[in-house]
């Protein structure tokens, strides 16, 4: 592999604009975020760069990589700092540093009247600088630096606003549960070096081959964990809906267009342990398509129009899951589908910003309406973006989502015709919410709050919005035009023999628009033609319900893991104190007789203890005298 | 060459200084002491400079007899896993002496007294790691009691008299049974070809296995005692309540090392066989210890007994790593041991700091000082960060080195360990939102960030932990070879890679 003495400034830059915002204090709060800003787009011009001389080689000589130093080094266990850019890597770098920058743009003017601005911009470039880095590792432990790293970030942005308790509680149960995740690559990572003896990926390719399928199958399992926790998928989909507590940029950045999706690329990654591990890649498939609904579901019946969004993202990622783990022909569409998303699920959050910012915060959609008027650009990305998530010609979700649904039909038999079921069902359910928010949002009469006056944003917003806009209506085509992103990253993967076409790409996008045509009517009769009430109406059905309670998974996990956690920790204090301590307690008022005496000890605590240092001096003595004689 | 001669006199020399001080002058006292344990500092940094770290041999060897009828001697000489030891003592006694700069006020004795307390127990945290003779070692093992018995009980806070005196107890009751073991070897040693306590030559005594195995828990015992391992633990968070926040660094930091250093200094050299006779209970014992002071930790209501028992919850993973008998477990064990002393150090002082300003270490008396101390706040989440061992801080590597370096030979060991970290996120995260976030509650409106002195105290330990996060090879290459070492010596070689057939 070649190597290059400049693949660390993608990181360094940004890492240095979080130190310098964050040690210079308040200072920096003048210049502080156009710092940040411009060190992302340095970042964002590095790896352009870099694509230009990738492009200038062959194939072979694409992936380049840089040793930094040594970083742990015992016995076998050797692992260097190093970073690694090909093929799959420099699609991740150009998305974290280009949409970031965008909404480090966005923010100047969203975050302005922010006291924290600063600290906000520190974080996001914290954050760019951890994401890089994970995409960039050139093993299992440097990508977990960056893995548990931009969990950091997440972390510090969901809860910017922590001074409000809500936000605090949603900040560390991301963390937790991205925690659990962690885990797993720890497990991932343990399992890796004891049977292969390397956690290197390009050591780990090579020892693949003479490795039992079970070691692969237990990495594979716990990888799947690791992006669970990380992608929001079940089982550990639960944090995401909260994270929405974090400013809005965030929410576009990390839970939507970039960190949310490291997921993706681990199983993406991590491809010459999935193909020769089928178990672990059939329950990769099994996870996305139970996310897929699971948030297509949670999507439907959400008032806040963040967490209408987040559901949507969390289906979304259940596409890019299950692609990936259809093995090698579904790589590539994974990725192309998280390229896409990255553009049109970014922008529709920028635009949710937008909205907030024009009708003082305000989430829920109820008391939205009408909007279409007094925010025409929103009203105009927002719409390119809800028209490429449906997948409608020639949007960008159109090639991405259709070709997903296209290699679930084939990947044949039973399971191919349930895939496929599953993912036409959900373009079906995912238009019908779509459609939901636009409607509640942009079109009807206006239910807002007396105190609204909706207004379009400035400039700087609505130009990032615009930007993603454009990537919204032309990123699928330009991906996917004489197979570009298959033949750029086929190098990765496995070649994959013909499959079995089950069903032409015609009749698969004939069936998927359908579907989105009945998600789409049935949206609207339900929201255009019928008033829209105010207050969401309580007299509904039980699945309306419990999908509003987002299916049910915090009452879950509080019953199976928190509540009898809790319950563990309390009987555990009374335990050691009662138990343990007492037992001891027991044993040294019986070895000094009474507890009169231990109370003496006490008293004169000095002297006793002079006597006592006495008395052991005096044993020692006697001992050693009647031993030597 | 007489190096660690230097280092343990450079403190007691402070100390006497100190003694000969005018009373009133508290701020002198202070400025002497401080000035001492920079010289201190600066002596061990040039000291390690001149290490070799390839030579598995003591290095700085010393050697006079001191009781010669007894065949005792005064005998000094460091490895890599001692000097590190050292090295960390010495930076932590600065840090202590700045960053408590006024926690000797108030005391039951003078603030002279507090740092003569102090600066001979530097003295014998050098000598207690540098000691290659069983009985010099045993000496400044018990005596280190006395110091720290009157730092908790003169100057610490609440039951800090009961909570000395436990802390006695329990450690002379181990300290008996590691002396009953060494008269024994003493014995042994005459009937073999000559008495000595000499570290080496007792290592080569031939015993029957059970003589083997019961003077092994008289030290190991007195060890597990020290570095608390369940079920031996309950002196510790009463010690760690009642005590100053720099008596805590110094008594969870360094003296508690001594539990683990010994246990890889004296029970494994001594008792090899037994030490592979007992690691099976002993790695129960260490796994329980990181489950349930995670468990413990989480359910406290007092900042001080919250440390100290994620303190209990570390020292099973520095036990676990020790007796994993691979490299990197055994590496990992000893650069655990550095960096505890720091991330502890860290959440100690900050938590001082915090506790004195609010004049109460209850958790839930804090709220929202993010927004009130954000100085302060960001320095208690970092050491938190430090303490549940976020990748990119030092802790990590240590951490990340035990689980693995345990996973290759006792994988379910590892895996109930590794269920620690997710453990780790609550204990930390708890009360980091109790008390940085939300908004301010009553009590905490008026309280002051972090002053100058603080600062500079306190950032040299944010500078280690996030340095050697990254780049941990000085340390590794120095711990490497010893570990090795002491590895090899035991018969034991990493189990190699199995690719999945076993």
């Amino acid at each position: 592999m070649m190597t290059s003495s400049s693949l660390v400034y993608l990181i360094a830059l940004p890492l240095s604009g979080s130190a310098i915002l964050l040690l210079s204090g308040r200072r920096s709060d003048k210049w502080g975020h156009l710092l940040a800003t411009a060190l992302s787009a340095s970042s964002f011009f590095v790896g352009l760069y870099q694509l230009s001389l990738m492009l200038g080689r062959s194939n072979s000589q694409r992936p380049i990589s840089q040793k930094l130093f040594e970083w742990i080094s015992v016995g076998t266990f050797n692992i260097d700092a190093g970073l690694m850019l090909d093929q799959l890597s420099i699609c991740f770098v150009l998305l974290i540093t280009g949409v970031g920058t965008l909404i480090h743009i966005y923010s100047i003017s969203y975050m302005a009247h922010d006291p924290d601005r600063r600290r906000f911009f520190a974080f996001l470039n914290l954050f760019i600088a951890a994401m890089l880095l994970l995409v960039l590792g050139d093993s299992y432990l440097n990508l977990y630096v960056g893995w548990e790293g931009v969990g950091l970030a997440s972390y510090l942005l969901i809860g910017f606003w922590n001074q409000k308790p809500a936000y605090a509680t949603a900040s560390k149960k991301a963390f937790v549960m991205n925690r659990i995740g962690d885990m797993g690559l720890s497990f991932a990572i343990m399992i890796a070096f004891a049977t292969m003896g390397t956690v290197s990926f390009s050591g780990i390719k090579e020892a693949a081959d003479h490795t039992s399928t079970g070691a692969l199958t237990a990495v594979g399992i716990m990888l799947l964990v690791a992006a669970a926790g990380k992608s929001a998928q079940f089982p550990l989909q639960a944090w995401l809906g909260d994270a929405m507590a974090g400013p809005t940029p965030v929410s576009a950045l990390i839970h939507a267009a970039t960190m949310v999706t490291a997921g993706v690329y681990l199983i993406t990654r991590s491809n010459f342990i999935f193909d020769a591990a089928p178990t672990a890649q059939l329950l990769v498939v099994i996870v996305g398509a139970i996310t897929l609904m699971f948030g297509a579901l949670i999507g439907t019946a959400k008032d806040d129009i963040k967490k209408a969004l987040a559901a949507s993202t969390m289906s979304q990622i259940g596409y890019m899951i299950l692609a990936a783990g259809l093995g090698p022909v579904g790589y590539a569409f994974a990725i192309m589908h998280l390229l896409t998303h990255g553009f049109f699920k970014a922008g529709m959050f920028l635009g949710a910003g937008s909205v907030m910012h024009g009708m003082n915060d305000e989430v829920n959609m109820r008391k939205y309406g009408a909007l279409r008027k007094f925010m025409p650009i929103t009203f105009a990305t927002f719409g390119l973006g809800y028209l490429a998530i449906l997948g409608v010609p020639p949007f960008a979700g159109f090639y991405s989502k259709d070709m997903i649904i296209e290699t679930a039909f084939n990947s044949g038999g039973v399971k191919g015709i349930i895939l496929g079921c599953v993912t036409l069902l959900g373009a079906g359910i995912t238009a019908f919410y779509m459609t939901r928010v636009m409607i509640l949002t942009f079109t009807g009469t206006s239910r807002w709050d007396e105190e609204a006056h909706p207004h379009e944003s400035p400039w700087l917003m609505w130009l990032p919005m615009a930007i993603l806009a454009i990537g919204s209506v032309t990123s699928g085509y330009l991906l996917s035009h004489g197979d570009a992103l298959v033949n750029w990253l086929s190098p990765l993967f496995e070649s994959h023999g013909e499959h079995s076409e089950l069903l032409s790409p015609m009749v698969v996008s004939g069936l998927a628009l359908l579907m989105v045509a009945i998600g789409v009517a049935f949206a609207f009769i339900k929201y255009s033609l019928n008033e829209v009430d105010a207050v969401a109406p309580a007299d509904v059905s039980i699945f309306t319900t419990i999908a509003r309670q987002d299916l049910m998974q915090d009452r879950f996990n509080e019953a199976v893991f928190m509540r009898p956690g809790q319950a563990l920790t309390s009987v555990l204090v009374k335990t050691d104190e009662a138990v343990i301590d007492g037992a001891v307690r027991g044993v040294g008022r019986a070895a000094l007789g009474s507890g009169a005496s231990l109370r003496g000890i006490q008293n004169g605590f000095v002297r006793s203890y002079a006597a006592l240092i006495l008395i052991g001096a005096l044993a020692l003595v006697a001992a050693i005298w009647v031993v030597t004689q | 060459m007489i190096w660690l001669t230097l280092l343990m006199a450079l403190p007691l020399a402070g100390s006497v200084a100190v003694a000969a001080l005018p009373k009133a002058n508290d701020k002198l006292v202070k400025q002497v002491a401080l000035a001492t344990t920079l010289l201190v500092m600066g002596a061990t940094i040039a000291m390690a400079v001149g290490f070799q770290r390839d030579n598995v041999e003591l290095q700085f060897v010393e050697k006079y007899s001191w009781i010669p009828s007894f065949g005792i001697n005064y005998a000094l000489g460091i490895d890599g896993l001692a000097l590190v030891l050292i090295l960390m003592s010495t930076i932590l006694a600065p840090v202590v002496v700045l960053a408590g700069w006024n926690e000797s006020h108030g005391g039951r004795w003078s603030v002279k007294t507090f740092y003569i307390l102090i600066l001979v127990l530097e003295t014998m945290m050098i000598g207690v790691f540098a000691a290659t003779d069983v009985f010099l070692f045993y000496v400044i093992f018990e005596a280190m009691l006395i110091p720290v018995y009157f730092l908790i009980g003169g100057y610490g806070t609440g039951e800090r008299s009961a909570a000395a005196v436990k802390f006695l107890i329990y450690s002379l009751f181990g300290g008996l049974l590691m002396l009953a073991s060494i008269i024994a070897l003493y014995v042994m040693s005459g009937a073999q070809g000559g008495h000595t306590f000499d570290l080496a030559a007792l290592s080569q005594l031939e015993m029957s296995s059970t003589t083997q195995n019961l003077l092994f828990l008289g030290f190991f015992i007195a060890f597990a005692i020290k570095a608390p391992l369940w079920p031996l633990h309950t002196w510790l968070p009463d010690a760690a309540e009642s005590a100053t926040p720099g008596t805590s660094v110094l008594l969870l930091g360094v003296l508690d090392k001594v539990g683990t250093f010994g246990m890889i200094r004296y029970c494994l050299t001594l008792f090899p066989d037994a030490s592979k006779t007992f690691t099976p209970v002993i790695l129960v014992l260490a796994v329980i210890s990181i489950v349930y002071g995670a468990f413990l930790a989480i359910g406290q209501r007092d900042l001080k007994r919250l440390i100290a028992f994620t303190s209990i919850s570390h020292f099973g993973f520095i036990t676990m790593g020790i007796f994993a008998m691979t490299s990197q477990g055994h590496s990992g064990a000893t650069l655990y041991m550095f960096n505890h002393g720091f991330s502890t150090a860290a959440l100690f002082l900050v938590g001082g700091w915090m506790i004195s300003r609010r004049g109460s270490s209850t958790i839930s008396d804090f709220g929202g000082l993010q927004r009130v101390t954000p100085v302060m706040a960001w320095m208690f989440f970092l050491a938190g960060m430090s303490s549940l061992a976020l990748p990119g801080l030092s802790s990590f590597v240590s951490e990340f080195l035990v689980l693995v370096g345990t996973f290759t030979r006792y994988p379910v060991h590892a895996i109930i360990a590794t269920f620690g970290i997710v453990l780790a996120a609550l204990y930390i995260l708890i009360p980091v939102q109790k008390a940085l976030h939300g908004p301010t509650t009553p009590g905490n409106e008026n309280l002051s960030d972090l002053n100058l002195r603080e600062k500079i105290a306190i950032a040299p330990v944010m500078a280690i932990i996030i340095f050697l996060g990254f780049y941990p090879s000085p340390l590794l290459k120095t711990i490497n070879p010893a570990a090795s070492h002491v590895i090899a010596q035991l018969g034991f070689s990493d189990p190699v890679p199995t690719n999945g057939s076993k």
